[in-house]
């Protein structure tokens, strides 16, 4: 058999595995694999302006169409940039794959050029990482990698190469799929603990069923066997952050997000349920609130492929390692088994009526000016009955969005969950533009978080892809400004986003369109504008500056202490809730 | 505002790994990320083909932490199998000390005594000086080694526990 460069090697990897696209950036490291893929007939490669952009939009890309992202960056700063969007990746369970050159195996440890140790600076924020030393072994570990990325619980995989092993020659032979000989996770539920959960689920008068990003990663199959068992069970529904979709909000058994900003009903619902139905979700401290008072009176069915997410923060009654797709339809079954019929839930139903009645998404109006919510909802009503794939930056706007974008199904939603990263939105959102080329993809960002990725414009111009970035400008850095009226006395300290620039003349300095919306009057028409021109658009939309999210729950408090308005808010928080995230 | 503190326990974890670059750091690496304490960690590697290597880490925190830890492990790829000996049990624990003692006259002979007396051998001699090497249970060896401080103990040094179910069966 004719022997192959490493470099070669690789790239007849990606292909094998069926990889169309790699967002990258190249670099003195990763030279001979840049050339490998020049003019390549089939993977695309598109150049970000910013390495941690090229992770965020492998994320992006991954979670709108299922299929792994891939990252191929330089050593050094490559690959140190490309560490918060990895982090990312690990803490939403994202699948992405990052290829990252290295100095010459000779050269490692020696402070060479642009020299950084990737494996060791990503251990703890990868699910998996390796260094491949000898050409000879890159096949397999690349598919190694790809199955680790995807099997399981998702998660980022690094792969370092040293330029010398992408330059020198071994066999290649394509491996057997799936060819971890031992990692294996356990994704079939077990008989026994189902047939007791499907037992409380018979037995229960106040059910919920709190679904997370678990059934969104488990695929469509998942999201379509949530709602057959919410149909069969009559019970209502929320969902954390990451699972927007995967239930649809214009069912009536939706509730709405739960947790620190969701809605009253839900909330309310969580804390007086005698049995909750955790699927895909792992109880996060933006959930739970006081975790002394959360849920007190409830079993807990807790379903994850990830074992240790289970009685990590909640201990819970009946754990089931498993998918939680195959987990909901041996329930199903389970539940069929035994005659089961739609319980009578009425009395239930009465009293998260009167929670939903308190109507806690509302928002006053405020003469001319754009109240937030009024754009996102503008926003939604603008898009509905188009394929729409929203993503978002990290703070108020992206809460807003949560709260008053209501999502019919699974991997519409990509934000920026459990790292929290501002900057996440527009890359995302280009990444999703390459996998959806034919859906409206929207970041809806703020003005501060727009700033730590925008050098992405001149990406979406030069593969003329039309996202639209509709940003919420309020001049601040608005969830921060919110924490320290609520902490600090409003001091204001740095939340004030001064020196903003001229975001219309940015957008047209970049070959975009830019539109500014300042009044009421002007967001339909804007929005329209928008959304019917083809190319990319940065929309200025001008909001009430002081405008707060509600509600919410304070940090440390239970659910049942929910503030809906800002008339609610009396005095600071003492230490202990200061100390808390 | 104070910072809350759990009772711990003790638990004595042995782990089988792949034996590949890194591990040890991977693992070292996880516990300290997620702020659990080791006591004392060993690595060897164990298999005939050299791929496999077994550490046992001894490790303090509250039931549920534990349980935690042991989770987090089963998660690294490279981790082949996570053991709590403490809650498996009964198990045996040994630990392996090289202890100098530097002395002349009847703190000398005292302290051969006293060796004898813990099975501890002589590895190395001079006219005013040993080394002894000892194993045992971890708190065999700390008895030891507190009788030696007062006896002129000058350098000390443990393997840290290694340790492996009782019975038959592995």
């Amino acid at each position: 058999m004719a022997e192959r460069s490493g470099a070669d090697i690789l790239v007849q990897c990606l292909v094998d595995l069926g990889v169309d696209t790699v967002f990258g950036y190249p670099g003195g490291a990763v030279l001979p694999i840049y050339d490998t893929i020049y003019e390549h007939p089939t993977i695309k490669h598109v150049l970000v302006r910013h390495e941690q952009a090229a992770a965020h939009a492998a994320e992006g890309y991954a979670r709108s169409t299922g299929k792994p992202g891939v990252v191929l960056v330089t050593s050094g700063p490559g690959a140190t940039n490309a560490i918060t969007g990895i982090t990312d990746a690990l803490m939403d369970s994202i699948p992405i794959v990052v290829i990252t050159g290295q100095v010459a195996t000779h050269l490692i440890g020696s402070d060479a050029f642009q020299e950084a140790d990737t494996v060791g600076l990503t251990r703890h924020c990868t699910k998996h990482n390796y260094l491949v030393k000898d050409p000879g072994d890159l096949a397999r570990v690349i598919h190694e990698a790809f199955y680790i990325a995807t099997a399981g619980r998702p998660g980022p995989v690094v792969i370092d190469i040293p330029k010398d092993v992408q330059v020198a020659t071994a066999e290649y032979e394509r491996p057997a799929l799936n060819a971890h000989p031992r990692y294996q996770p356990q994704v079939e539920p077990d008989p026994e603990a189902i047939a007791r959960a499907a037992d409380l689920i018979a037995a229960a008068e106040r059910p919920i069923i709190y679904s997370g990003g678990g059934i969104i990663n488990s695929g469509p199959e998942a999201s379509a066997a949530l709602r057959a068992l919410a149909e069969m069970t009559g019970a209502p529904v929320t969902s954390t952050l990451m699972g927007l979709g995967a239930f649809p909000a214009s069912s009536p058994q939706w509730l709405g997000m739960l947790g620190m900003h969701g809605t009253y009903e839900s909330n309310w619902a969580m804390n007086q349920a005698d049995l909750i139905l955790c699927l895909g979700a792992r109880f996060d401290d933006r959930v739970t609130g006081r975790l002394d008072a959360f849920a007190p009176n409830s079993k807990k069915i807790h379903v994850d492929i990830d074992r240790s997410s289970i009685n990590k923060i909640i201990p819970v009654d009946i754990p089931i390692v498993a998918d939680s797709g195959r987990a909901i339809e041996a329930l199903i079954a389970a539940l069929k088994a035994r005659g089961f019929k739609k319980p009578d839930l009425r009395d239930w139903w009465h009293r998260i009526e009167e929670w939903r009645a308190r109507k806690s998404l509302d928002y006053i109006e405020m003469g001319k000016e754009i109240m937030p919510q009024r754009a996102i909802a503008a926003l939604y009503e603008a898009t509905r009955g188009r394929q729409t794939i929203i993503t978002t930056e990290v703070g108020q706007h992206q809460m807003w969005a949560a709260q008053h974008f209501h999502f019919d199904a699974p991997n519409k939603w990509l934000t920026s969950g459990g790292l929290g990263t501002m900057g996440y939105g527009f890359p995302a959102a280009i990444g999703a533009q390459l996998g959806n080329p034919d859906a409206l993809v929207i970041d809806i960002a703020g003005d501060a978080s727009i700033q730590m990725n925008i050098q992405e414009l001149g990406t979406v111009i030069q593969y003329g892809l039309p996202v639209k970035i509709f940003i919420l400008n309020n001049e601040y850095m608005g969830m921060v400004r919110q924490w320290q009226e609520l902490t600090y006395e409003s001091r204001y300290s740095h939340s004030y986003s001064d020196s903003l620039p001229n975001f219309v003349k940015l957008a047209e300095a970049y070959g975009a369109r830019g539109i500014r919306i300042e009044t009421r009057d002007q967001l339909e028409a804007g929005i329209a504008e928008m959304i019917a021109h083809p190319g990319p658009v940065v929309v200025d939309c001008h909001v009430v500056k002081l405008s707060n999210c509600f509600p919410m729950i304070p940090s440390g408090a239970a659910h049942t202490d929910m503030l809906l308005d800002p008339s609610q808010v009396s005095g600071i928080m003492d230490d202990e809730a200061k100390a808390l995230v | 505002m104070h910072i809350r503190q759990e009772d711990s326990e003790r638990h004595v974890l042995s782990v089988t790994v792949d034996n590949e670059a890194g591990i040890l750091a991977r693992i070292a690496g996880l516990v300290s990320a997620r702020g659990y304490n080791i006591e004392s960690l060993t690595v060897a590697d164990v298999s005939e083909d050299h791929r496999v290597s077994r550490i046992t880490i001894v490790t303090q925190g509250p039931p549920r932490v534990v349980d935690q830890i042991i989770a987090q492990l089963e998660r690294l790829v490279p981790v082949h199998q996570v053991r709590d000996l403490t809650d498996t049990g009964p198990f045996v624990e040994r630990e392996l000390a090289l202890i100098k003692v530097a002395g002349t006259g009847e703190v000398r002979s005292e302290a051969l005594r006293l060796a004898e007396v813990f099975r501890a051998k002589v590895v190395d001699t001079t006219l005013e000086s040993f080394v002894f090497e000892i194993t045992g249970p971890t708190s065999k060896i700390d008895t030891f080694v507190t009788l030696m401080r007062e006896l002129g103990l000058v350098e000390l040094c443990r393997t840290g526990v290694v340790g492996m179910l009782r019975g038959a069966s592995a």
